[in-house]
Protein backbone atom coordinates (compact mmCIF):
# COMPACT_ATOMS: atom_id res chain seq x y z
CA UNK A 1 0.00 0.00 0.00
CA UNK A 2 1.70 3.57 -1.29
CA UNK A 3 1.52 6.54 1.06
CA UNK A 4 0.13 9.39 -0.30
CA UNK A 5 -0.95 12.78 0.05
CA UNK A 6 -3.55 15.17 -1.72
CA UNK A 7 -3.24 18.51 -2.27
CA UNK A 8 -5.48 19.93 -4.66
CA UNK A 9 -4.33 18.86 -8.10
CA UNK A 10 -1.16 17.89 -6.22
CA UNK A 11 -0.48 14.17 -5.28
CA UNK A 12 2.48 12.94 -3.13
CA UNK A 13 3.35 9.51 -3.13
CA UNK A 14 5.88 7.82 -1.03
CA UNK A 15 7.73 4.67 -2.74
CA UNK A 16 9.16 2.06 -0.09
CA UNK A 17 11.69 -0.78 -0.39
CA UNK A 18 12.31 -2.30 -3.50
CA UNK A 19 11.36 -1.21 -6.72
CA UNK A 20 11.73 -3.63 -9.71
CA UNK A 21 10.24 -5.95 -12.14
CA UNK A 22 8.84 -7.98 -9.08
CA UNK A 23 7.39 -5.12 -7.45
CA UNK A 24 7.19 -2.90 -10.77
CA UNK A 25 3.79 -4.45 -11.35
CA UNK A 26 1.76 -3.77 -7.95
CA UNK A 27 3.43 -0.15 -8.18
CA UNK A 28 1.96 0.58 -11.24
CA UNK A 29 -1.54 -0.65 -10.36
CA UNK A 30 -1.80 1.17 -7.11
CA UNK A 31 -0.22 4.64 -8.81
CA UNK A 32 -2.92 3.69 -11.84
CA UNK A 33 -5.67 3.56 -9.00
CA UNK A 34 -4.51 7.05 -7.44
CA UNK A 35 -4.17 8.60 -10.95
CA UNK A 36 -7.57 7.36 -11.99
CA UNK A 37 -8.80 10.73 -10.47
CA UNK A 38 -8.43 12.83 -13.26
CA UNK A 39 -7.95 16.10 -11.61
CA UNK A 40 -4.43 14.80 -10.52
CA UNK A 41 -1.83 16.53 -12.60
CA UNK A 42 0.94 16.75 -10.56
CA UNK A 43 2.57 13.69 -9.30
CA UNK A 44 5.19 13.56 -7.04
CA UNK A 45 7.24 11.05 -5.82
CA UNK A 46 9.28 10.89 -2.44
CA UNK A 47 11.95 8.10 -2.86
CA UNK A 48 12.91 8.67 0.84
CA UNK A 49 12.39 4.86 1.97
CA UNK A 50 13.17 3.04 -1.87
CA UNK A 51 16.23 1.03 -1.48
CA UNK A 52 16.87 -0.20 -4.71
CA UNK A 53 15.44 0.34 -8.21
CA UNK A 54 16.46 -0.86 -12.22
CA UNK A 55 15.69 -0.16 -15.28
CA UNK A 56 12.32 -1.71 -14.74
CA UNK A 57 11.64 1.51 -12.42
CA UNK A 58 12.47 3.58 -15.29
CA UNK A 59 9.70 2.12 -17.48
CA UNK A 60 6.85 2.31 -14.00
CA UNK A 61 7.92 6.27 -13.63
CA UNK A 62 8.38 6.32 -17.57
CA UNK A 63 4.46 5.46 -17.94
CA UNK A 64 2.93 7.54 -15.22
CA UNK A 65 4.70 10.80 -16.34
CA UNK A 66 2.84 9.93 -20.17
CA UNK A 67 -0.16 9.80 -18.41
CA UNK A 68 0.40 13.00 -16.56
CA UNK A 69 1.67 14.43 -19.32
CA UNK A 70 -1.33 13.96 -21.57
CA UNK A 71 -3.33 16.03 -19.15
CA UNK A 72 -0.67 18.99 -19.06
CA UNK A 73 0.92 17.87 -15.74
CA UNK A 74 3.91 16.75 -15.04
CA UNK A 75 6.17 14.23 -12.85
CA UNK A 76 8.73 15.02 -9.96
CA UNK A 77 10.63 13.27 -7.45
CA UNK A 78 12.23 14.33 -3.82
CA UNK A 79 14.62 12.32 -2.10
CA UNK A 80 16.65 10.67 -4.72
CA UNK A 81 19.97 8.71 -3.52
CA UNK A 82 23.13 8.73 -5.52
CA UNK A 83 22.49 5.33 -7.06
CA UNK A 84 18.94 6.08 -8.62
CA UNK A 85 19.87 9.20 -9.29
CA UNK A 86 22.76 7.70 -11.74
CA UNK A 87 20.16 5.47 -13.34
CA UNK A 88 17.91 8.53 -13.75
CA UNK A 89 20.61 10.68 -15.48
CA UNK A 90 22.08 7.65 -17.73
CA UNK A 91 18.52 6.97 -19.04
CA UNK A 92 17.86 10.84 -19.47
CA UNK A 93 14.60 10.97 -17.40
CA UNK A 94 16.39 13.85 -15.58
CA UNK A 95 15.32 15.70 -18.61
CA UNK A 96 11.70 15.29 -18.55
CA UNK A 97 11.49 14.43 -14.69
CA UNK A 98 12.68 17.23 -12.50
CA UNK A 99 13.94 16.38 -9.03
CA UNK A 100 13.06 18.67 -6.36
CA UNK A 101 13.88 19.88 -3.09
CA UNK A 102 12.91 20.19 0.06
CA UNK A 103 12.22 24.09 -0.09
CA UNK A 104 10.75 23.46 -3.41
CA UNK A 105 8.59 20.27 -2.60
CA UNK A 106 7.35 23.01 0.75
CA UNK A 107 6.45 25.39 -1.79
CA UNK A 108 4.38 23.39 -4.40
CA UNK B 1 48.29 -18.23 -2.36
CA UNK B 2 45.84 -15.85 -4.91
CA UNK B 3 42.53 -15.20 -3.38
CA UNK B 4 39.50 -17.44 -5.52
CA UNK B 5 36.14 -18.29 -4.64
CA UNK B 6 33.29 -19.40 -6.87
CA UNK B 7 29.63 -19.98 -6.13
CA UNK B 8 26.89 -21.01 -8.27
CA UNK B 9 22.80 -21.46 -7.86
CA UNK B 10 20.39 -22.49 -10.05
CA UNK B 11 17.11 -21.25 -9.40
CA UNK B 12 13.07 -21.26 -11.55
CA UNK B 13 12.75 -18.20 -13.84
CA UNK B 14 10.54 -16.78 -11.09
CA UNK B 15 9.97 -12.79 -10.62
CA UNK B 16 10.01 -13.81 -6.64
CA UNK B 17 13.59 -14.45 -7.51
CA UNK B 18 15.15 -11.33 -8.86
CA UNK B 19 15.34 -9.45 -5.29
CA UNK B 20 17.06 -13.11 -3.97
CA UNK B 21 19.10 -13.68 -6.88
CA UNK B 22 21.26 -9.99 -6.47
CA UNK B 23 20.93 -10.38 -2.50
CA UNK B 24 23.31 -13.69 -3.36
CA UNK B 25 25.80 -11.66 -5.20
CA UNK B 26 25.86 -9.00 -3.29
CA UNK B 27 26.61 -11.15 -0.01
CA UNK B 28 28.81 -13.51 -2.02
CA UNK B 29 31.15 -10.12 -3.31
CA UNK B 30 31.02 -8.81 0.51
CA UNK B 31 34.91 -10.53 1.15
CA UNK B 32 35.70 -7.92 -1.27
CA UNK B 33 35.32 -5.41 1.38
CA UNK B 34 33.19 -3.64 -1.84
CA UNK B 35 32.01 -0.03 -1.18
CA UNK B 36 28.28 0.70 -0.86
CA UNK B 37 28.28 2.21 -4.09
CA UNK B 38 29.91 -0.80 -5.80
CA UNK B 39 27.09 -3.28 -3.88
CA UNK B 40 24.50 -1.39 -5.48
CA UNK B 41 26.32 -1.69 -8.85
CA UNK B 42 26.32 -4.58 -8.34
CA UNK B 43 23.10 -5.87 -7.76
CA UNK B 44 21.80 -3.46 -10.18
CA UNK B 45 23.49 -5.61 -13.06
CA UNK B 46 22.94 -8.90 -11.63
CA UNK B 47 19.35 -7.70 -11.36
CA UNK B 48 18.96 -6.51 -15.08
CA UNK B 49 20.37 -9.39 -15.97
CA UNK B 50 17.96 -11.89 -14.27
CA UNK B 51 14.77 -10.10 -14.91
CA UNK B 52 15.78 -10.10 -18.82
CA UNK B 53 16.32 -14.17 -18.33
CA UNK B 54 12.81 -14.16 -16.68
CA UNK B 55 10.97 -11.71 -18.87
CA UNK B 56 12.89 -12.59 -22.32
CA UNK B 57 14.58 -15.33 -22.05
CA UNK B 58 11.52 -17.54 -21.14
CA UNK B 59 8.57 -14.82 -21.60
CA UNK B 60 6.63 -16.04 -18.67
CA UNK B 61 7.04 -19.35 -18.96
CA UNK B 62 9.31 -21.16 -16.26
CA UNK B 63 12.53 -22.35 -17.06
CA UNK B 64 15.91 -22.26 -14.81
CA UNK B 65 18.12 -19.38 -14.32
CA UNK B 66 22.04 -20.35 -13.41
CA UNK B 67 23.67 -17.96 -11.76
CA UNK B 68 27.22 -18.40 -10.53
CA UNK B 69 29.96 -15.89 -9.94
CA UNK B 70 33.62 -16.08 -9.09
CA UNK B 71 36.59 -14.13 -7.34
CA UNK B 72 39.76 -14.22 -9.53
CA UNK B 73 43.09 -12.37 -9.10
CA UNK B 74 41.82 -10.90 -5.40
CA UNK B 75 39.85 -8.16 -6.76
CA UNK B 76 38.10 -9.29 -9.84
CA UNK B 77 34.49 -10.22 -9.16
CA UNK B 78 33.11 -12.23 -12.62
CA UNK B 79 29.13 -12.78 -12.51
CA UNK B 80 27.05 -15.43 -15.29
CA UNK B 81 23.64 -15.44 -15.88
CA UNK B 82 22.16 -17.92 -18.10
CA UNK B 83 18.91 -19.28 -19.33
CA UNK B 84 17.99 -21.92 -21.70
CA UNK B 85 15.18 -19.68 -22.81
CA UNK B 86 14.25 -18.57 -26.67
CA UNK B 87 17.55 -16.74 -27.33
CA UNK B 88 18.16 -13.39 -28.74
CA UNK B 89 18.01 -13.31 -32.55
CA UNK B 90 20.40 -9.95 -33.07
CA UNK B 91 22.42 -9.07 -30.06
CA UNK B 92 23.96 -5.51 -31.17
CA UNK B 93 19.94 -4.60 -31.14
CA UNK B 94 19.29 -5.66 -28.05
CA UNK B 95 21.88 -3.80 -26.83
CA UNK B 96 20.79 -0.78 -28.23
CA UNK B 97 19.32 1.92 -25.26
CA UNK B 98 15.44 1.94 -25.45
CA UNK B 99 15.40 -1.02 -27.65
CA UNK B 100 12.90 -2.81 -26.36
CA UNK B 101 10.37 -6.08 -27.62
CA UNK B 102 7.73 -5.45 -25.20
CA UNK B 103 6.87 -1.71 -24.77
CA UNK B 104 3.46 -2.56 -23.99
CA UNK B 105 4.49 -4.04 -20.64
CA UNK B 106 6.75 -0.78 -20.18
CA UNK B 107 9.66 -2.54 -19.91
CA UNK B 108 12.09 0.37 -20.63
CA UNK B 109 15.15 -1.16 -23.04
CA UNK B 110 17.78 -0.20 -20.54
CA UNK B 111 18.87 -3.16 -19.02
CA UNK B 112 22.08 -4.08 -21.29
CA UNK B 113 22.85 0.06 -20.80
CA UNK B 114 22.65 -0.48 -16.82
CA UNK B 115 24.86 -3.48 -16.81
CA UNK B 116 27.25 -2.13 -18.45
CA UNK B 117 27.66 1.17 -16.92
CA UNK B 118 27.20 -0.24 -13.65
CA UNK B 119 30.08 -3.06 -14.71
CA UNK B 120 33.28 -2.67 -16.24
CA UNK B 121 32.96 -5.36 -18.66
CA UNK B 122 29.73 -7.16 -20.40
CA UNK B 123 29.46 -10.24 -22.83
CA UNK B 124 26.18 -11.82 -24.36
CA UNK B 125 26.31 -15.21 -25.72
CA UNK B 126 23.11 -16.26 -27.27
CA UNK B 127 21.91 -19.11 -29.53
CA UNK B 128 18.27 -18.60 -30.67
CA UNK B 129 16.16 -21.61 -29.26
CA UNK B 130 19.01 -22.77 -27.06
CA UNK B 131 19.25 -19.76 -24.38
CA UNK B 132 21.27 -16.79 -23.32
CA UNK B 133 24.74 -16.14 -21.41
CA UNK B 134 25.82 -12.84 -19.99
CA UNK B 135 28.72 -12.63 -18.43
CA UNK B 136 30.10 -9.47 -16.73
CA UNK B 137 33.29 -8.33 -14.79
CA UNK B 138 33.43 -5.78 -12.35
CA UNK B 139 37.50 -5.02 -10.60
CA UNK B 140 36.30 -4.23 -6.51
CA UNK B 141 38.40 -0.86 -5.13
CA UNK B 142 40.05 -0.53 -8.52
CA UNK B 143 40.97 3.15 -7.75
CA UNK B 144 41.97 2.03 -4.42
CA UNK B 145 44.44 -0.60 -4.25
CA UNK B 146 48.23 0.07 -5.21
Amino acid sequence: MLRSIRDGDKLLVGLDGELDHFCAQSVRRELDGLLSDAAVRHLILDFSGLTFMDSSGIGVILGRYRILRDRGGDVAVIHMNSHISRIFRMSGMNKVIRELDQKQEARR
Amino acid sequence: MKHQNEMQITFPSLPENESFARVVVAAFAVQLCPTLSEIADIKTAVSEAVTNAIVHGYEGTCGLVTLSAAIRDRDLLTIEVRDNGKGIPDIPQAMEPFYTTHPEQERSGMGFAVMQTFMDDLTVDSTPGSGTTVRMTKRIHADKRW
